[in-house]
């Protein structure tokens, strides 16, 4: 290659930087849509659109699970009992504080709804287990109280709230 | 390549690096000093076009890949939304869809450089043989890609081609069956294709890397046909070869941009569109147009055997051109009688290609049966024969004096 010796600019130069920026842009340009494709895909997110759960048929005291963007969730309807549990603790002294209060809606305190995975490494923890009356994860030995809290054990945050609403006393709409 | 590496990095990690693996020294030698005769012209940039594309259709496959089933019930279905929900998905399906026929064309252009030019004359026998295995291979995997849609074209072009084999005499229907894995085409056939579809193209890329030491070995051929005789005669190939690669790519880009957004179905057929009904032939059933040609000269044979002999023999002729063309002179340009038949030659295989597109009726036979005698006969006569009565014109002294005159 011929080398220029003077330190002005020729046009090869100039020809050089800009085929050189263009070629980076169209480069650039080109990745966009060969890694926009591994995000999830029309049919996935309108798979994971909002649903309806009718809660007339959980009697008092029941824990059912549903799915929602294929992750579980617990919804538990609470007895008077597990309600009094968990909203007499002291809320200073868990390892991730959180008043009863904020994981409820108002007015509607016997409906627990969390998302059923442990925040620990992700395995489902079973309900009605454990020594706080809540859920008992097998995998390390997590204990989640009667508001999904976590008590005893590895897993760092209390079980995860995902988006929902009322939409009737008896039908909550989840997401 | 002889002779030692001129190759010195100027940081520190890449002379750490050439000492152990010296891949900088390969890339400089092969890519950067490396002697092209300076008188190419665009032709020989559809070498580095293929290798692009090649590129182009391995990473569009692979990403398409991720979202793509190969289930006879799952596998239209998921194409359609690839098509329709996959983020940028219909871009990359129209790009690998496109991409095939565009790597058909380049590869065409490439092959009609090295015949016109006598590209597979001594010594670059192996260098064109390698060639011809890499276009079998082509051939193989954009069929088995196509294949994979399981419309009702993929689904009969399946039916077809695999049952040229049952043309073997004895155990024809064995292999048949066995290719099938079943009765007929079915979902064993659609699995094992996509397995093979994504095999191949690494299979290319090695038999490529071959085609490319190969050619490095002897140098390239240019326009006259003589070798380098002096650095005269040459120039690096960076960056000269470079840029007058990329400038030819780009403009090549444009062409398959221009399909790929304006026009992306128009080098399909329509019914790839209709899923794959096993209890019902199309009316009108055509491959690709990059097959057309051979698809003409089978149909015009109407013995089933001789037609499929017929079919495989117009490829592998290919192999044999080094020894069938006898003519000392390679390059066209000083072979005026050559010449003729070699355009003659290119209208026949357009017109194979025409002729291979029609129904097999009437006046479509007659002409296809005369354009695959020619097809033939160029080959194995005209091409033997010219090279011994063929005046041909005077081969000047030097590269660099057919390109700078008498003053070189």
């Amino acid at each position: 290659m011929t080398t220029v010796s003077s330190a002005e600019h020729t046009r090869r130069d100039f020809l050089y930087i800009a085929t050189g920026v263009v070629g980076a842009v169209g480069a650039a340009a080109a990745l966009v849509p060969l890694i926009a494709q591994m995000n999830p895909d029309a049919s996935t997110i309108a798979a994971g659109a909002p649903i309806d759960v009718d809660l007339a048929p959980i009697a008092d005291g029941q824990i059912i699970k549903v799915f929602w963007r294929s992750k579980p969730i617990f919804i538990s309807h609470r007895t008077k009992k597990e309600i009094e549990e968990a909203q007499k603790v002291n809320v200073a002294a868990l390892p991730d504080p959180e008043p009863d209060s904020a994981r409820v809606k108002p007015g509607h305190d016997q409906w627990l709804v969390v998302i059923g995975i442990c925040t620990h490494l992700g395995c489902i923890p079973l309900p009605h287990q454990g020594e706080y009356d809540g859920w008992f994860c097998p995998c390390h030995g997590s204990q989640y109280d009667t508001s999904g809290r976590i008590r005893r054990g590895p897993a760092p945050k209390n079980l995860a709230l995902p988006p929902y609403k009322f939409v009737s006393d008896t039908k909550i709409q989840i997401g | 390549m002889s002779g030692h590496s001129t190759y010195q990095p100027q940081s520190k990690v890449l002379q750490w690096l050439e000492k152990r693996l010296p891949i900088g020294g390969l890339v400089h030698s092969s890519f950067v000093v490396y002697p092209v005769p300076r008188n190419l012209n665009y032709l020989w940039t559809f070498g580095g076009i293929l290798a692009f594309m090649l590129g182009v259709q391995i990473v569009t496959g692979i990403v398409l890949a991720m979202h793509y089933t190969p289930h006879v019930d799952l596998a239209f279905r998921s194409v359609e939304g690839i098509m329709r929900d996959v983020n940028y998905g219909w871009l990359l399906r129209y790009l690998h869809a496109n991409g095939a026929s565009m790597f058909f064309l380049a590869v065409y252009v490439h092959m009609f450089r090295g015949i016109y030019y006598g590209s597979y004359k001594e010594p670059r026998e192996v260098l064109w043989i390698l060639g011809v295995i890499i276009y079998l291979l082509m051939m193989a995997t954009g069929f088995m890609g196509y294949v994979l849609v399981w419309g009702q074209m993929s689904f009969w072009a399946a039916t077809v081609i695999t049952n040229l084999f049952s043309a073997i005499p004895g155990v024809g229907d064995t292999i048949v069956t066995w290719l099938w894995g079943g009765y007929a085409v079915g979902n064993p056939t659609l699995n094992r294709f996509y397995s093979l579809h994504y095999l191949l193209p690494f299979v290319i890329a090695g038999v490529v890397v071959l085609h490319i030491w190969a050619l490095h070995v002897v140098g390239q051929n240019n326009p006259t046909g003589i070798e380098p005789k002096s650095e005269k005669d040459t120039v690096a190939f960076t960056p000269y070869a470079t840029v007058k690669d990329g400038f030819f790519l780009a403009a090549f880009v444009i062409l398959y941009a221009w399909f790929v957004f304006y026009i992306p179905n128009f080098l399909g057929h329509a019914d790839n569109y209709i899923p794959a009904n096993p209890a019902v032939t199309p009316t009108h059933i055509v491959p690709e147009w990059y097959y057309l040609p051979f698809y003409a000269i089978l149909r015009a044979i109407p013995d089933k055997l001789i037609g499929v002999i017929a079919l495989g023999a117009s490829i592998v002729i290919l192999a044999f051109l080094p020894w069938l063309d006898t003519s000392r002179v390679r390059s066209a340009r000083y072979r005026p009688l050559f010449r003729q038949f070699f355009w003659l030659f290119v209208i026949v295989c357009v017109g194979l290609g025409w002729l291979g597109s029609k129904p097999p009726e009437g006046i479509y036979v007659i002409l296809a049966r005369v354009f695959t005698i020619y097809y033939f006969a160029f080959f194995l006569v005209i091409l033997p024969l010219l090279g011994i009565f063929e005046k041909t014109k005077p081969l000047p002294n030097s590269i660099s004096e057919s390109v700078l005159g008498a003053k070189a």
